[in-house]
């Protein structure tokens, strides 16, 4: 239990964790998904799957944007870095993902132009300092960056700027939410609702989840207590028979969400038909492209993207992990040829991914310990 | 990318949706566009993402989120890092 001192409060964990074992119903189990990584990492990193009884058990998400990303995107993205006169820029969590022909990192040591930026308003800055280029921002995440890239379209657009595009690759948390709940395989009770995209979105959008599909959600926070204390609300709705949306996360997560945010996304940007998702396939409404009138900012117009599709390479698992089929660990290459240094599947690559984060934080030899022990 | 980082806000800049901001003792510039409704003044806390601040936060909400986020190691120093290298005008 090396993991149970390392944050403060841990008397308090502990008092939650002893309420959450409490309204354990004997023989039944619990699985609640944790939609988002920034959960997922704060779980593994405090050790908190230590704090709950054997019966309930966390189903990592597909709630970390580089993890979802199908290797076809990233390869139109290098595609376009390869254009003449083109600078790229990017997040610098983009930069070890594998396309089907490597990264933007083995891309730029070919000699690409290929930039790390803090915020896309930096992709901008570039753009305004270099006239005779035409300057791409590599545009990922869910709502809560989505509205940051709407809002540096529409700066670029009242500065008439002519060299800047943005290849928008930005997806949405409520369809691959819906595609969970459709999948055959899934069994869950319950979900732990993300912090920031909430930010944005505000609750009444998960409301679905408790009206058609009977299952709660709590929008949880960050800290180890937060998720503890989510647990524990979720509980609580299960034992009352309720199914509801709560926010637990009051602190941050405003219920009508952040309006001005959303209305600039809409103003930008609209609904795809359809998009690829790592691991999910093809969802329905699950993406954001750029609106025809902001057409000139768009670099899936402007270079004619050759629109590549790249099967995941058959030894990574990555899709069952998103959708909480496996346990990162459980895959066939985790920790032996898929490495945070050597990566093959996305969610090695983010720190935020659940193979890293079980990787990077010891949770592989503790349940490999515990499956020898059981055995 | 995905990390929601607290600052304070030091002063109003030129442009309305501009705020000198100071995150962990780095001060750069954050547009405060998406908070226009909201009345940023300079001592109110945000939380920033990508250089957009999305939400006002209270004061101890803010030094929770710091203590959480410097215990969580490389993946705030790598944002911290990448923040000092940011240029927003």
């Amino acid at each position: 239990m090396r993991f149970v001192d390392e944050f403060r409060d841990a008397e308090k964990a502990q008092v939650l964790s002893g309420q959450i074992a409490a309204l354990c119903e004997p023989g039944r189990h619990y699985s609640f998904m944790e939609v988002c990584g920034g959960h997922t990492h704060t779980i593994y990193k405090h050790g908190l799957e230590d704090y709950l009884p054997e019966s309930v058990s966390l189903v990592h998400g597909p709630g970390c944007p580089v993890c979802v990303i199908p290797m076809g995107r990233l390869d139109d993205a290098i595609y376009i870095s390869e254009q003449p006169d083109v600078i790229m820029t990017s997040f610098g969590d983009m930069m070890r993902v594998p396309g089907g022909k490597g990264s933007f990192f083995d891309s730029k040591a070919k000699g690409a132009d290929i930039r790390m930026v803090y915020s896309p308003l930096d992709s901008l800055k570039i753009a305004r300092a270099n006239p005779d280029k035409k300057v791409v921002f590599m545009a990922i995440g869910f709502e809560t960056t989505a509205p940051s890239t709407a809002m540096t379209v529409l700066r670029a657009a009242a500065d008439g700027l002519e060299n800047f595009s943005i290849f928008c690759n930005h997806v949405t948390i409520i369809p691959a939410i819906k595609a969970i709940l459709d999948s055959p395989d899934m069994r869950l009770d319950g979900f732990l609702g993300p912090g920031h995209v909430s930010t944005v979105i505000g609750c009444k959008p998960y409301e679905f989840i408790a009206r058609d599909h009977h299952k709660p959600l709590v929008c949880a926070g960050f800290e180890p207590l937060d998720i503890l204390a989510s647990i524990y609300q979720l509980m609580v709705q299960l034992r009352d028979g309720r199914c509801e949306v709560e926010n637990q996360y009051t602190r941050v997560v405003p219920w009508d969400g952040n309006l001005k945010a959303l209305q600039v996304i809409n103003e930008v940007m609209e609904l795809r038909p359809y998009f690829e998702w790592r691991g999910l396939g093809f969802i329905s409404h699950s993406a954001l492209k750029v609106r025809e009138e902001y057409a000139k900012f768009d670099a899936e117009e402007i270079f004619k993207i050759p629109g590549i599709r790249v099967a995941d390479p058959k030894a990574c698992q990555c899709g069952e992990v998103l959708k909480g089929v496996i346990k990162p660990w459980e895959c066939k290459v985790f920790g032996t040829a898929c490495t945070p240094e050597t990566p093959i599947g996305t969610c090695m690559v983010s720190p935020e991914g659940a193979c890293a984060a079980y990787y990077n934080f010891g949770r592989f030899t503790r349940e490999r310990v515990k499956e020898a022990t059981r055995a | 990318m995905c990390l929601g980082i607290p600052g304070e806000v030091i002063e109003l800049l030129d442009r309305p949706d501009l705020a000198k901001v100071n995150v962990s003792g780095v001060r750069r510039a954050i547009n405060i566009g998406l908070l226009e409704n909201e009345n940023v003044q300079p001592g109110d806390w945000i939380l920033i993402h990508v250089g957009f601040a999305l939400s006002k936060i209270d004061e101890d909400e803010a030094a929770a989120a710091l203590a959480f986020l410097e215990g969580i190691g490389t993946a705030y120093t790598d944002e911290l890092d990448a923040l000092a290298e940011s240029n927003i005008e």
